[in-house]
């Protein structure tokens, strides 16, 4: 229960867009249209799912003060916290990068469709973000911040699918001329996140 | 002389990062609900900006091309790592209130893409400009916002009481909406909006 309760709080309540403004930029600059977008969306979820873990191992028996006792009992007093953000960004960028060459060589196909995107989530907030968050709310398990990283991304993908749905069509709207396209999507994205404030609280 | 002058005023206004080129909304829009953050966060981004950009166009002839995106998030998530080292040091209460926020520089879009748009082509010293020139230009949207949101949010303005309090006698509230993340969205959706207003009076 516990598990099912911390998933839906990541999607609705924590949302990774409208809660903290986190992937910002690859969601208004690719919610153009809902093809594109979900491709993006499910490569962040992909990503998120798998480096997310990958992170808390490392934060677990390297980072943390203290975390290197399993080496040696000399080590206890070493903190490696300031490594925290390198470290990361490290994982997150080659694990894109090897993705990317995986994909390239086995799948062709979902290469042309998911290709241009693998390299813009290495500088996807929300992918950097859900590692810090996961070191700041220190989960006891693995599987919670596995659960928490896939979580964050799916609530990332209901997010650009959602407002890229809502820009296809808003293309057919009478929009005041200086307030099109960017202007306006930030007010729908402002609109979308009050509506997703009123998942807040929920428990299970 | 004259073209390091454009370098520097170019994106404090006219193509301004966040309401022009829609690059770092990502990390930035949460530390907006109070003035100080708000003013920290600005001046980091400035000198992060500037400084990897300068160093970038340092070494931009040795980065092999294929791995330059890896290069660079080393760089400045080096330089992040010091300015959090710094805040700690001297600025606690606010390094708290930034929490992960201030680790998310590193993927902070404006960042990367004057890297990649301006550090790997040009000469150090414009770089340094136009970095911090680019800093200055987000952190001045971030200032407004948050001049905004603290000023109705919280009736305060850098922690100190604005409003009178006759006004709240008198019946005046804060009004709550603005302190939630939705309203900074909106608000720069306006902003967008009233920029596109004055650059088309400009065009013509």
């Amino acid at each position: 229960m516990e598990t099912i309760s911390l998933f839906v709080k990541s999607v609705f309540v924590d949302n990774m867009i409208f809660a903290y403004f986190l992937g910002m930029c690859s969601f208004l600059a690719v919610s153009k249209n809902v093809k594109t977008s979900a491709g993006l969306g499910i490569a962040v979820i992909f990503v998120l799912g798998i480096t997310l873990p990958i992170n808390y191992l490392l934060n677990k028996y390297i980072l943390t003060p203290g975390a290197l006792i399993w080496l040696s009992p000399s080590l206890a007093d070493i903190d490696l916290s300031f490594l925290s953000f390198i470290i990361f960004i490290a994982v997150i960028a080659s694990f894109t990068q090897l993705v990317e060459m995986i994909v390239e060589k086995f799948s062709p196909s979902l290469y042309s469709s998911l290709g241009i995107f693998l390299p813009l989530i290495a500088v996807n907030c929300a992918i950097l973000g859900a590692s810090l968050f996961m070191q700041e709310k220190a989960f006891a398990t693995l599987g919670e911040a596995t659960v928490y990283g896939l979580g964050s991304g799916f609530g990332w993908f209901i997010a650009i699918v959602s407002i890229a749905a809502i820009r296809e069509k808003i293309t057919y709207s009478n929009v005041p001329k200086a307030l099109q396209g960017l202007g306006i999507t930030f007010i729908i994205s402002g609109l979308m996140a009050i509506a997703f404030m009123s998942f807040m609280g929920i428990k299970f | 002389m004259a073209m390091d002058k454009k370098i520097f005023t170019t994106p404090i206004l006219k193509s301004n990062p966040i309401t022009v080129l829609v690059l770092g909304i990502c990390s930035s829009l949460a530390v907006t609900v109070k003035l100080e953050p708000a003013l920290v966060m600005a001046v980091s981004v400035t000198i992060v900006t500037g400084l990897s950009s300068f160093l970038i166009s340092l070494i931009r002839k040795t980065i092999p091309n294929r791995i330059r995106i890896i290069v660079q998030l080393v760089v400045v998530a080096m330089f992040v790592i010091l300015i959090q080292q710094i805040l700690k040091a001297y600025a606690y209460d606010v390094s708290k209130q930034l929490s992960v926020y201030v680790g998310l520089i590193i993927t902070n879009c404006i960042i990367m893409g004057r890297i990649e748009a301006f550090g790997l082509n040009e000469k150090p010293l414009p770089s340094l400009v136009d970095g911090l020139a680019n800093g200055l230009g987000y952190g001045l949207i971030l200032v407004i916002v948050a001049f905004i949101r603290e000023l109705f949010g919280s009736g305060t303005l850098l922690g100190i009481q604005v409003i009178p309090q006759s006004f709240y006698e008198a019946g005046y509230m804060n009004n709550g909406l603005f302190i939630m993340p939705p309203m900074a969205l909106i608000l720069i959706g306006c902003f967008i909006w009233i920029q596109r207003i004055f650059q088309k009076e400009e065009s013509k």
